[in-house]
């Protein structure tokens, strides 16, 4: 187009600046092709931009979506059997009796048995594999068994649990002198502990290995020992971060059904004791949800849903917080 | 107070070799579990196993080949579904991490990574199964997409993430348009590291029974419509192994040594390639 441009244009040849009247302007000859593409790329870049916006919208409304669902359909429940409902010690859908402390209870058991027997193993990986030995092969050996414990499907630990884990039970519970019938709340917290060992280690280890190098070397140089570095400056250093695994560890134990389903043993009766058979929240919805043939009945087993869903909700959120405070 | 030198040493030495002894035992139940599973599923996989339909208790033969589809239809469903919307919203939250939408949008997604499986089934029921009148591989599919989506999202931002900013500035500055930018280069560029989310996705949700009980629910028989109730391989360890039949257990051990050994090459595959292309996932 510099082409058309007649002579008497602004220009800066021989150090003379003329300028050109209105009327003077040369035509522009518009490329149609070019402005047609343009224009089209216009179009699609607005059209793709649309729909990263809606992709991020759908996010929260999935979330909003699924949690109005479980609000709506456990409706009739709080209807008809309002709060006591959750302190109710009977569940008994035959005669409409429906009572969730014996699940309330069961859950908080296996989840935290499972929690006091996971941690000291989680936190000695991480402190393993971020103190001790972060590099060389061993370390990555242990690293990538410790990563695939979380790949495991958990109806195959839950298979696993009933043939090998619940008989060695049932052997301990002989011996202790209890009802020996292997499958109770201590196999499932047992079989739970195993399942989240990798949460609260792979976090932790991120944690041990951001402590500032000079704050462990100012202790070194102060004459303290490993282990006084790891109590009196990693642990302190790491404690919200260690927090925030043992979090996300329980978020996962309160939620995990498939395996506790299969080794709980299932009754609706309240736990006597830690070898008693028991049921949590996830695993008497496993079982009853498509067994449930009134409408009080099912919504129960949804408000049951919507409280694991609520708690886990709380679990995760407070969790990735105190995680990114500590990143950042 | 004095406490003598070797006391602390040897305080430090006995804590070391605590650390180091639990940290090794960790390695004991993935071991036990392997080799058990190995053990007892390899002698009961074979040509049968793997191309015929279960039999009725008392007969001897049977296998699972419509566990075998139906888990291959219904992962492939989710999958096909969960990574256009996935890959997308990666994208997004990472081209506009400051954005107010992104905050939230994020915040869903780690609510999303949290919920326990059995919710999604749950809502699933209530979205897909009540409304149709009837359980349907279809509905299965889309419970396990909501699941993969937080995998996928994440590993898709943060790959992106990492890509240097020049580039995508060299790109703006040839003067392509944004959408071309994204989709010709910086999405290639992070390719790897999106295809390791998305494998890593599949491998998480190929083992998820508690969203299957109440959407594909299950079928004795082979079938390939989605439109109708599909068997799926967790399904059948799960239906198998709490039965008490013993020609059923054998199956359902065959079955989960096929499951894990696909689950656990995947996650390998996704480690061995994210090692190749130094993308920290």
């Amino acid at each position: 187009m510099s082409n058309t441009i007649s002579p008497n244009v602004i220009t800066r040849s021989n150090d003379s600046l003329r300028v050109i009247t209105s009327l003077q302007v040369p035509t522009v000859e518009k490329d149609k092709l070019s402005y047609k593409r343009s224009q089209r790329h216009i179009r699609t870049e607005r059209m793709f931009r649309n729909t990263l916006v809606i992709m991020g919208i759908l996010m929260v409304l999935l979330v909003l979506a699924i949690l109005v669902t479980l609000c709506v359909q456990s409706v009739p429940s709080i209807k008809s059997l309002g709060l006591s409902y959750l302190w109710g010690r009977t569940w008994d859908p035959v005669q409409d009796i429906y009572g969730a402390y014996p699940f309330l209870i069961g859950t908080l058991i296996t989840s935290f048995l499972a929690l006091i027997i996971s941690i000291p193993f989680s936190f000695a990986v991480a402190i393993f594999l971020g103190e001790y030995y972060p590099k060389g092969w061993f370390a990555n050996f242990i690293k990538n068994t410790v990563e695939l414990i979380a790949a495991v499907p958990s109806v195959i630990y839950g298979f696993w649990g009933l043939a090998v884990m619940v008989p060695a039970v049932r052997e301990i519970e002989m011996q202790l002198g209890y009802q020996p019938l292997g499958v109770g709340i201590f196999s499932a917290s047992l079989i739970l502990s195993i399942m989240i060992i990798p949460y609260a280690a792979s976090l932790g280890r991120s944690m041990v290995q951001m402590v500032p190098s000079n704050l462990k070397e100012g202790a070194y140089s102060l004459g303290a020992t490993k282990w006084e570095v790891i109590r009196s400056v990693i642990f302190p250093y790491t404690k919200s971060g260690l927090f925030a695994g043992i979090l996300l560890s329980l978020g996962r134990a309160l939620g995990e059904t498939m395996a506790v389903t299969m080794v709980i043993g299932n009754t609706s009766l309240l736990p006597k004791n830690i070898f008693a058979p028991g049921n949590t929240m996830a695993s008497v919805i496993a079982n009853e949800f498509t067994e449930a043939d009134k409408p009080v009945y099912l919504s129960a087993l949804i408000e049951l849903g919507l409280v694991l869903f609520l708690v886990t909700v709380v679990i995760n959120v407070v969790g990735k917080k105190v995680i990114s405070r500590f990143t950042k | 107070m004095k406490t003598s030198i070797k006391f602390r040493i040897g305080k430090s030495t006995g804590f070391k070799i605590l650390v180091i002894v639990l940290a090794c035992s960790c390695v004991l139940p993935l071991m036990a579990i392997l080799l058990f599973i190995i053990k007892e599923g390899i002698t009961k996989i074979n040509w049968n196993f793997l191309t015929n339909i279960p039999k009725p208790v008392g007969e001897i033969g049977g296998g699972i080949a419509n566990a075998l589809v139906g888990s291959f239809i219904i992962v492939g469903f989710a999958t096909l579904i969960a990574v256009p919307i996935g890959v997308l919203c990666g994208i997004y939250l990472s081209e506009n991490a400051k954005s107010k939408l992104a905050y939230w949008s994020s915040l869903a997604l780690d609510i999303l990574q949290g919920v326990p499986s059995i919710v999604i089934g749950i809502v699933a029921y209530f979205w897909l199964v009540k409304p149709f009148g009837g359980f349907s591989a279809i509905s299965g599919s889309i419970a396990l997409a909501i699941m993969m989506l937080p995998v996928i999202v994440r590993n898709t931002e943060e790959t992106l993430k990492m890509l240097p900013d020049t580039l995508r500035e060299a790109a703006l500055a040839l003067g392509m348009p944004f959408h071309r930018v994204i989709l010709k280069v910086i999405v290639p560029c992070g390719l790897s590291g999106i295809i390791s989310g998305v494998i890593l996705a599949v491998a998480r949700v190929a083992g998820e029974t508690a969203p299957l009980l109440f959407t594909a629910f299950g079928n004795p028989y082979l079938s390939v419509l989605p439109g109708k109730p599909m068997q799926s391989l967790p399904l059948v360890i799960f239906n198998y192994a709490t039965s008490p039949y013993n020609e059923w257990h054998d199956l359902a051990w065959g079955a989960s040594l096929i499951l894990l050994a696909s689950v656990l090459l995947l996650n390998i595959i996704t480690k061995i390639s994210t090692r190749k292309w130094k993308v920290q996932l």
